[in-house]
């Protein structure tokens, strides 16, 4: 067996050329997802989890965006190891759609508005079998099904306006399993729909990965889809990840005083005061511009004088990572 | 879409050179219009048949017309007339304009009626429509100035209309409602200061279309006497010489082009510079 | 306990549009709220509690029933003899970013509503701005600024101060937290919390998110298809609901806790059109429960005690279940 992850994301960074100068929303991701398993990438908005996959996928906007350092490896299905951050772009979109696919959060803008939703699964369907115009639309209705819409072989023939949003999710999800992927990065599948709806999607993901065996990087903000969902999670704060470990772990002992204090920022963690009032812990202020040391300081109840200084490394043992000098002490 | 960076780059740096380039232009002419007694080398009015239809020199730079009349002062005080025409016809067009299109917009009750009008007033060709009104109006500048702002207030109508109708649905205007703010000052602060920017795009797009129909009408026949030197009667009186003296229409032709042309330019810069999204895609 | 209500609504009713294309938003709502009391709104999108909240505050028309705020009916007001309404009753919205005039000023956004209501002028008026902008947490400095200059956190502390600045009575909050990170949302709430304990401010508070209208809330309306499912403590809501829908919302939304049990049972189907809902029960197309009686008659409100009331015709907790079929 080969233990190799099948996605494995080394020290990332990630530049973008603006108007006001170079940026670098992303500076130091590692990550890894195996087969099989789901992984939550979670943070705040901007903290740069979109970013992050726009680079694996290759899809970051030309020419402003680059990958500026680290490495994106990823295992194919004929064993071989490639790095997608310095795969030629033609490699890189024949992987696309055969061996990882991606869902996004609002399915409407990725789904073409003028041909039926069966035209277009049958189209990516042709692009990577040989089959022809009847067979491959034999099979989008396959797919539908898979994706558990209702009356399939009527609504190969609609178009994405005259579906719901969470039916329009499931074809996103049809389209991207069309391919058969090895891995399926989705970000925030499930943000722009209700939580009926939501819990359809998860379920149904949940599904489909163990039947086929996927890897998942599934990017969310919401901790409880985390809890739901994933088997590790990533926590990113200001475009590095700042704590890896199990779902267990990062839920029941957080090292990183980020993750521990966004947790209890949940409301459904609200402690009672003294005057008997339910309260949230919240976090200071707001993701701040990133200077020497510790992103965090800024807003960390641990912060002291070590954390302001120099650059901190992801400490990594067995399963767990964390980014803080001061996890130790600071947990004690 | 897969753009080559190099041609997005030249796109980028052409508009915004182009767009400079168009201001100076516009700044240069109208300053020219402002000064023309200090910069134009004679009087517009100024016949001396002996130096009839003279071609471009030393003394006359752009020639003379039929009455020796020197082009590039006539160009210089038609600048004046031309460009006071333009500007009268968007600062009328704009106010009216700008007033129907917050009232259609905001009140339900008046909008059928208001955008009937502009409708039935759109339907028609601009020139046609103009040469109408001229027509029934009598020739005068002050008629043309009538004329072409009954021509293009229903196009600032329909753009602040439709700016007013996405705007007023907007919570900060639902906010001002619910704290009690008058329904005037609504219409004039949230929703006038947030249409100012596309009817300023609007305006240069007008001034541009103005200075050209006020060529156009005068070169028709229908716009104003031919005594007032403006860019239209030079061009209309000198069309009979233009074969043997090609400068009597051709620089007035050319200072025509280069004012819409500028205008067009700088609209379209504004357009580009004031609207954030575009400014992001940049 | 009985204190007279600052809000009372009956039969609230609201339909947009015209016979082919009758969207039937709100149907046949009515509840009440006491001075300083927080009502919490739940539902999915389309349920229509955008809807009740700018009904209540007279900013849109409505169908049918009475509003009456302090004991007066305002339902059928005109604008002008609105004005104690305008100065007792505020709004803050969702969107931090739309809800700001990116035009003007944090002065003049606050200041117009010290200006409408003639509540100051001059020094008073500028000391009074920067009195408020520190009650939500940002310093008085900042009054010169643009919205664009802040962060949706803090542009929804503007929105707050906006709201607060003609001390009003009663606020509604249309989903205050929902475009906000946990970090801020945490933030926001605690500043809500705050507020609620030194004005003495009742709230209609409206909200997807169970966890955050369990912690804000005394009660809670569950709202499905413009419809109350079910109205009661937040406490009975939450730990003991009696009708279906609010038992598949409960399941629905996930826990942040990987030890709790996972999301098994789930709803089937997607909410109905309001243009064409359900004959008898809104809720039949997608209850688990659903029998042939529920397409035929209309579920009434029913007391559970103490002001619980839903709307099934079934009550699990008595062993009122249907028949099996
Ligand atoms: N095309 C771009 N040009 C410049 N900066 C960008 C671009 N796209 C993203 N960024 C910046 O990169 C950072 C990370 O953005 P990203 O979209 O990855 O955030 P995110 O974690 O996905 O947030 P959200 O939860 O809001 O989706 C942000 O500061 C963002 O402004
Ligand atoms: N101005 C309007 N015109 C037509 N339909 C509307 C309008 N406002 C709301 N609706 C409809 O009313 C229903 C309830 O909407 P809303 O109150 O916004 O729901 P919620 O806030 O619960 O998401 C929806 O079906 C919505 O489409
Ligand atoms: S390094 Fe210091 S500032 Fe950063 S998270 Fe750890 S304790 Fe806090
Ligand atoms: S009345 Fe019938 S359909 Fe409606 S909630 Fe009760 S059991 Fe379900
Ligand atoms: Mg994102
Ligand atoms: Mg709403």
């Amino acid at each position: 067996m080969d233990k190799s992850p099948l996605l494995s994301i080394r020290d990332l960074e990630v530049r973008f050329r603006t108007e006001e100068g170079e940026v670098t929303p992303v500076r130091g991701v590692t990550l890894s997802v195996g087969a099989g398993e789901t992984v939550a990438l979670v943070g705040e908005s901007g903290s740069g989890k979109s970013v992050t996959s726009l680079a694996t996928m290759g899809l970051l906007p030309r020419p402003a965006g680059r990958v500026s350092g680290g490495q994106i490896l990823f295992r194919k299905r004929s064993g071989e190891t490639v790095d997608l951050a310095t795969l030629p772009s033609s490699d890189l979109r024949k992987l696309r759609g055969s061996e990882i696919a991606m869902i996004f959060q609002e399915p409407m803008t990725s789904l073409n508005p003028v041909l039926t939703v069966g035209e277009q699964i049958a189209e990516s369907v042709r692009l990577h079998m040989s089959l022809g115009h009847a067979a491959a639309l034999k099979r989008a209705e396959e797919m539908l099904e898979l994706v558990e819409i209702p009356n399939a072989r009527r609504r190969v023939h609609e178009y994405p306006h005259q579906m719901s949003g969470g039916m329009r999710q499931r074809v996103m999800i049809a389209l991207a399993m069309s391919c058969n992927p090895s891995l399926l990065i989705a970000d925030e599948p499930t943000t722009a729909l209700d939580v009926t709806i939501q819990a359809q999607i998860l379920v149904l993901i949940e599904r489909l990965q163990k039947e086929l065996g996927m890897g998942v990087l599934f990017i969310t903000h919401n901790l409880g889809v985390v809890a739901e969902i994933a088997d590790r999670v990533t926590v990113m704060y200001a475009g590095q990840v700042v704590e890896t470990g199990t779902v267990g772990a990062i839920f029941r002992t957080p090292r990183h005083p980020y993750t521990s204090a966004l947790l209890n920022c949940l409301p459904a963690r609200a402690q009672r005061g003294e005057d008997g009032r339910r309260v949230v812990q919240s976090i200071p202020g707001s993701i701040g511009p990133v200077g020497d040391g510790c992103a965090f300081a800024p807003r960390c109840s641990q912060a002291a004088d070590v954390c302001r200084t120099g650059s901190i490394m992801l400490e990594a043992e067995m399963e767990r990572s964390v980014r803080c000098v001061r996890w130790r002490e600071a947990f004690a | 879409m897969d753009r080559s960076p190099i041609l997005l780059f030249f796109r980028r740096m052409f508009r915004r050179k182009l767009v400079l380039v168009a201001f100076v232009v516009l700044f240069v002419i109208m300053l020219m219009a402002l000064l023309a007694p200090w910069v134009a080398p004679y009087e517009p009015t100024a016949i001396k048949v002996i130096r009839r239809l003279k071609p471009p020199g030393e003394l006359n730079w752009l020639g003379t017309d039929e009455f020796g009349r020197d082009v590039f002062s006539r160009i210089i005080y038609g600048a004046r007339a031309s460009l006071g025409i333009g500007f009268a016809v968007v600062v009328v067009s704009m106010t009216v304009g700008t007033l129907f299109g917050l009232l259609a917009g905001y009140f339900r009750s008046l909008d059928g009626v208001v955008m009937r009008v502009v409708d039935a007033l759109m339907a028609l060709p601009d020139i046609l429509l103009a040469i109408f009104l001229v027509a029934v109006l009598g020739a005068s500048a002050f008629n043309v100035v009538l004329a072409l702002s009954i021509v293009y207030t229903p196009r600032v109508v329909r753009v602040v209309r439709a700016s007013t109708l996405v705007i007023r649905e907007l919570p900060f205007v639902e906010a001002a409602r619910a704290l009690g703010v008058s329904t005037r000052r609504i219409l004039s602060v949230h929703i006038l200061l947030n249409v100012a920017s596309p009817v300023l795009v609007q305006a240069t797009f007008i001034f541009a279309y103005a200075v050209l129909a006020e060529a156009g009408l005068s070169f028709l026949g229908a716009g104003v006497p031919p005594e007032l030197p403006t860019w239209g009667t030079m061009i209309a009186s000198g069309q009979q010489y233009a074969d043997d003296a090609f400068w009597v229409v051709l620089f007035p032709g050319l200072a025509i082009v280069l004012a819409a042309l500028s205008l067009q330019i700088v609209g379209d810069g504004l357009r580009d510079m004031l609207d954030p999204k575009l400014r992001k895609a940049l | 306990m009985s204190a007279s209500p600052l809000l009372a609504v009956e039969g609230l009713t609201k339909h947009f549009g015209r016979a082919p294309h009758l969207v039937r938003a709100v149907e046949d709502v009515s509840f009440h709220i006491a001075p300083g009391e927080v009502l919490g709104l739940v539902g999915e999108s389309g349920s229509g509690k955008s809807t009740i909240g700018r009904l209540v505050l007279r900013l849109i028309e409505s169908t049918a029933g009475t509003i009456r705020f302090e004991g007066q009916d305002i339902s059928k007001l005109p604008e002008r003899q609105l004005k104690f309404l305008r100065r007792n009753a505020q709004m803050v919205f969702q969107d931090p970013y739309a809800s700001l005039n990116p035009r003007l000023r944090v002065r003049d956004i606050i200041g117009e509503a010290i200006d409408a209501h003639r509540l100051a002028s001059g020094a008073k008026r500028t000391e009074r701005i920067g009195e408020l902008l520190e009650t939500v947490g940002l310093p008085a400095s900042h009054m010169s600024r643009f919205p664009h200059e802040f962060s949706g956190g803090q542009r929804q502390r503007i929105g707050v101060a906006r709201a607060l600045a003609v001390e009003p009575k009663l606020i509604v909050a249309d989903e205050p937290v929902s475009a906000l990170d946990v970090s801020v949302q945490a933030q926001v709430i605690n500043l809500m919390q705050d507020l609620r304990q030194r004005f003495g401010l009742a709230m209609l508070f409206i909200s997807h998110d169970l966890d955050v209208v369990e912690l804000m809330c005394d009660r809670i309306a569950v709202l499905y298809l413009g419809r109350v499912m079910e109205i009661g403590s937040s406490e009975e809501i939450s730990q003991r609901p009696r009708h279906p829908y609010t038992r598949a919302l409960l399941a629905a939304s996930p826990k942040a806790d990987p030890d709790a049990p996972k999301i098994r049972r789930m709803l089937t189907g997607d909410i109905p059109s309001p243009m064409a809902p359900p004959s008898g029960c809104v809720f039949r197309t997608r209850c688990p429960m659903a029998t042939d009686e529920c397409a035929r008659s209309v579920p009434k409100l029913r007391s559970a005690g103490d002001g619980h009331k839903f709307a099934c015709h079934y009550d699990t907790a008595n062993d009122e279940r249907p028949a099996a079929a």
